[in-house]
């Protein structure tokens, strides 16, 4: 392979794995909050990229209009889902409360299908059909607004985590849940909080990368497990770490698919299985170890 | 000290973890501007009375009022609102969090309603009263050492400006030195006007500053009295101020 290609591989693997890592880190927020693994994750993903293709294609809106339309709507999908589903049984264990959000996938999924109907859904690049050069490297022009788009809700995130008093009573509930109760703090608004938070990034992610991947009622799956990968490689809990777990992972991918021998492409989605498995066998506090205590 | 009308009531509080009984109809109250000293034995349920009257746990049966109202069936936060707070048994601090942090958080209730300009004020007191945790405004809490961890969890609580203060085992761990600065801490609260009600292993301190006390014993109160009468009762004395005893 030469350098160039190599150059090529990471851009595209670094691309798909911030998608990766937007994913991871809706899975961290609500297992801060709460201590579940959301199966759902996946269908806020694909819900973000339907919507987004209803506003923006069918519907003709401005790009920036249907893009925060989009993440606002399923922020509310997800309010909805702990409200309805959460909520009632909070006092549960976590174990059948993981269980509910198996059930809600199915269920948004299915709803989706009805909605949207089966086929995939093609959604234009945000800039055309563009690519910048970087030597002899093509940027597609859609992965600069992923990589833009990702980089600004890290960023925003943190900044929310680290200043603003709200973004610390998330931070005190997962660290501490009563004492953040003694401190005045409602915890299940926080819950509901990290649950419109996770759902708003999932569907960032499922935006702006419908363009590069189709827009399909059951493209979920895929999305939340390798996201789910980036997780555990960043060690359960850890914000950042599940951010850099998820660019692993795509660069795995990526690489995976560069490297393997002809004809053995095609199993780029199994390279993230393994490499999850070898982590849990290996090393399952994550690379970045587990801190959760961090909050994000 | 002259103390007012009553302000926390218990009366007939039964509460349970899961099948195990562990407040058996326990009764008292605590009046403005006491310090109400709260004794028992390991286990005898004294975090428990506290947890129920934060609200973290719900009584089966039983009356709970404070300042008039009924407070049973209260969220926890809606507690601290009225005006109880509580500095929990191990401090319970925002361990990653700076000392500045968790003292924030103290106020969340008032910062939510915008009102930071009188919650900085508050955070420049506290660093009077303990005036290291000033100088480790901005270290994480978890890495504070025993005492100031404790200075910190009583000024987190004291942030949110409670008419009751409630204290569990504060000085537990800490040096004799350090143990009696919290003590006196906690006088100097009272008489600043702050209703007090202390859980505390060292009888002997937390009698030497209490107006009156009661003691616990598996779920229940078995003894009550002002401080003077429990410092004196042999029961007390045997149980709890054992050395004390001897010397007798
Ligand atoms: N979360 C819990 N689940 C089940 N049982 C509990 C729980 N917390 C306490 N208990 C039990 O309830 C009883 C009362 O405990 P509690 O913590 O109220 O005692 P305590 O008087 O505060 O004791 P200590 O002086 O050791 O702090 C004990 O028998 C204890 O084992
Ligand atoms: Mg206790």
């Amino acid at each position: 392979m030469s350098l160039a290609e190599l150059l090529q591989y990471l851009v595209t693997g670094v691309t798909v794995g911030s998608v990766y890592g937007l994913v991871a880190l809706g899975f961290t927020i609500i297992y801060n909050a709460t201590g579940i693994i959301n199966f759902a994750q996946g269908e806020f993903v694909v819900l973000g990229g339907l919507i987004f293709y209803s506003l923006y294609v069918a519907a003709h809106l401005p790009l920036v209009a249907a893009l925060v339309l989009a993440v606002a709507a399923v922020a509310l999908i997800g309010v909805l889902m702990e409200r309805l589903t959460i909520r009632p049984l909070i006092n549960s264990p976590v174990v059948t409360l993981i269980i509910i959000t198996v059930g809600v996938s199915v269920l948004l999924r299915g709803a989706a299908k009805l909605i949207w109907g089966p086929e995939a859904l093609p959604v234009p690049p945000f800039s055309g059909e563009h690519s910048l050069f970087v030597g002899s490297v093509a940027v597609h022009l859609q992965y600069l607004w992923v990589l833009g788009l990702t980089v600004l809700a890290v960023v925003g995130l943190r900044l929310f985590f680290d200043h603003t008093i709200v973004g610390k009573a998330m931070q005190a509930c997962a660290i501490n849940s009563e004492a953040a109760q003694l401190a005045g703090i409602s915890v299940s608004r926080m819950v509901q909080g990290s649950f419109a938070l996770s759902a708003a990034l999932s569907a960032l992610a499922g935006i702006v990368i419908c363009p590069i991947t189709l827009a399909s009622y059951d493209g979920g799956a895929l999305l939340a497990l390798k996201g789910f990968c980036g997780t555990i490689i960043g060690g359960l809990g850890n914000g950042l770490g599940a951010v850099m777990g998820g660019v692993i992972i795509g660069i795995l991918e990526k690489l995976g698919i560069g490297f393997a021998p002809q004809g053995y492409a095609g199993y780029q989605d199994a390279f993230a299985f393994v490499v999850l498995l070898l982590m849990l066998f290996i090393r399952p506090s994550g690379l970045f170890g587990r801190q959760r205590t961090e909050g994000i | 000290m002259m103390t007012g009308s009553v302000l926390l009531t218990l009366s007939g509080v039964n509460a349970y973890y899961g099948q195990l009984h562990v407040l058996k109809g326990v009764s008292l109250h605590v009046n403005e501007r006491e310090i109400v000293a709260l004794l028992g034995a390991n286990g005898a349920g004294k975090t428990t009375t506290l947890r129920t009257i934060c609200a973290l746990l719900k009584p089966a049966t039983g009356r709970i009022t404070f300042a008039g109202k009924d407070i049973v069936g209260m969220r926890p936060e809606a507690v601290v609102r009225l005006g109880i707070t509580q500095v929990p048994e191990g401090r319970q601090l925002f361990g990653p969090l700076s000392v500045r942090d968790n003292l924030l958080l103290g106020a969340y209730t008032r910062l939510c309603a915008g009102r930071k300009a009188e919650v900085l004020e508050d955070i420049e007191r506290i660093f009077e009263l303990f005036p290291i945790l000033g100088e480790r405004a901005g270290q994480r809490s978890g890495s504070l050492s025993g005492g100031e961890q404790q200075m910190l969890a009583i000024g987190r609580a004291l942030m949110a400006r409670p008419r009751l203060l409630i204290l569990d085992e504060p000085c537990l761990g800490l040096a004799p030195l350090v143990a009696r600065q919290i003590i006196h801490t906690i006088s100097q609260l009272r008489s600043q006007g702050t209703t007090i009600l202390l859980v505390e292993q060292n009888a002997r301190a937390a009698l030497s500053i209490a107006d009156r006390g009661y003691v616990m014993e598996t779920g229940k109160v078995v003894l009550e009295g002002s401080a003077e009468e429990l410092l004196r009762n042999r029961e007390v004395r045997r149980a709890y101020l054992g050395k004390d005893y001897e010397e007798v």
